[in-house]
């Protein structure tokens, strides 16, 4: 399934400076398998050691937490939006 | 019973209020905690004070040391408040670019400022905040890291609006430190373990996300992530819209992360046939009003609300 993926800053310089960028898969997994084929090295500190989310990444699925959904085998549809993002805290 | 010995037995018990215009359906009722209601105007007040008792209890906290701690604002004002009452010098660590309410606060309340780079939000100020704390003379209260913070919500937060609302089914808040979360949501899920605790985080754009690498992202330690059942981005045009429609609707004039938290209430009502669904509304309006949050003009307010820190 076709999706819109949109990069933290710090990523885009792997995309060639594209905050939005399309990818493909059935899971987001299968969505990062897609992006990291197209743009090699932007995956590198999305996933962990153990292939599963870095601690420090957010990843969001229509703006909702993936985290509290199926994590990385959260199913996708078409013209979803995953959006990658850093951990920041307020308060 | 509204008599108190001083300004620091007014924190708390804030009320519950409904909101009947910003339900989308009959069946499903959206509430607001008022948090705004409290001495500062922030819901901080209630963890200001449970980290420096805990602080004076355990020893760690004397007159000779001043307080320190990393904040966008609020928890420093609360902190000021609660230093003044008890005597205690206050160093704040505030991004630069936090709103010049925030800075007037502080500054009445006698506290001392350093200023982080704003570019990188609270991240940067707690930072900044850990490489001074390690001069014994200051004691760091650490909102983030400090199990006083997730308490003060669950005897708290927590605990009066399951006395006010003991039907509760979803109960919406922003996540900042991750205390509310998790020290409500701990009182919430033990009278009623379906409750549905759920996150509001901000979206705050490219101001806040340049951070140098992915590893400089920050997860407070006390957040407790299974206390936690959904949680959802929010953008600042979509926080203002419903902060503005608070005021417009409601009557209730309140700060723009509680119109975050109005804006995910409103997505999950949508999703369920009925409920009652309590927002945790952290502060009034106040602070924002120099972003012009209310403005007239809605594309003013949303070009200077987008490029402040709301959180």
């Amino acid at each position: 399934m076709p999706v819109q993926v949109k990069l933290p800053t710090i990523l885009r310089k792997h995309a060639g400076g594209e905050p939005k960028v399309s990818a493909e898969g059935d899971t987001l997994r299968d969505v990062l398998g897609d992006l990291e084929s197209k743009y090699p090295g932007i995956t590198k500190n999305v996933l962990s050691e153990d292939g599963g989310l870095h601690r420090f990444i957010n990843v969001y699925l229509n703006d909702e937490d993936v985290r509290y959904l199926g994590s990385l085998e959260t199913e996708v549809g078409e013209g979803d939006t995953v959006s990658i993002l850093p951990a920041v805290a307020g308060g | 019973m509204t008599r108190y010995d001083d300004i620091l037995g007014a924190i708390g018990d804030t009320p519950l209020v409904g909101l009947p215009s910003l339900s989308p359906k009959s069946s499903v009722r959206l509430w607001a905690k008022l948090e705004g209601n409290n001495p500062t105007g922030s819901t901080k007040d209630r963890i200001a004070l449970a980290m420096v008792e805990a602080a004076e209890a355990s020893g760690e906290l004397t007159l000779e040391k001043t307080i320190l701690e990393p904040t966008s604002g609020n928890t420093g004002i609360s902190l000021a408040m609660v230093a003044r009452r008890k005597g205690y010098r206050l160093t704040v660590v505030l991004p630069d670019n936090a709103s010049q309410e925030r800075l007037g606060l502080l500054r009445l309340f006698g506290a001392d400022i350093v200023f982080s780079d704003g570019d990188k939000g609270t991240n940067g100020s707690i930072e900044v905040a850990r490489a001074l704390a390690s001069d014994e003379k200051y004691f760091m209260p650490f909102q983030y890291g400090n199990p006083a913070n997730p308490q003060a919500h669950e005897q708290g937060t927590g605990r009066e609006i399951v006395a006010d609302l003991p039907e509760v089914t979803h109960f919406v808040a922003g996540m900042g430190t991750g205390g509310t979360l998790t020290g409500a949501g701990r009182a919430l899920h033990a009278h009623d373990p379906s409750i549905q605790i759920v996150a509001a985080e901000p979206e705050l754009g490219d101001l806040v996300y340049g951070l140098r690498s992915l590893d400089e992202g920050f997860i407070p330690p006390i957040f407790d992530p299974s206390e936690v059942n959904r949680k959802f981005l929010v953008r600042s045009d979509d926080a203002l819209r419903a902060t503005r429609e608070l005021t417009s609707k409601e009557g209730i004039f309140a700060g723009i992360s509680s119109g975050a938290v109005i804006h995910v209430a409103q997505r999950i009502a949508a999703e369920v046939d009925d409920g009652n669904v309590v927002c945790l509304l952290a502060d009034g309006g106040w602070k924002y009003l120099s972003i012009e949050a209310w403005a007239e003009d809605v594309e003013t307010a949303e070009k200077k609300v987008s490029e402040s820190l709301w959180w």
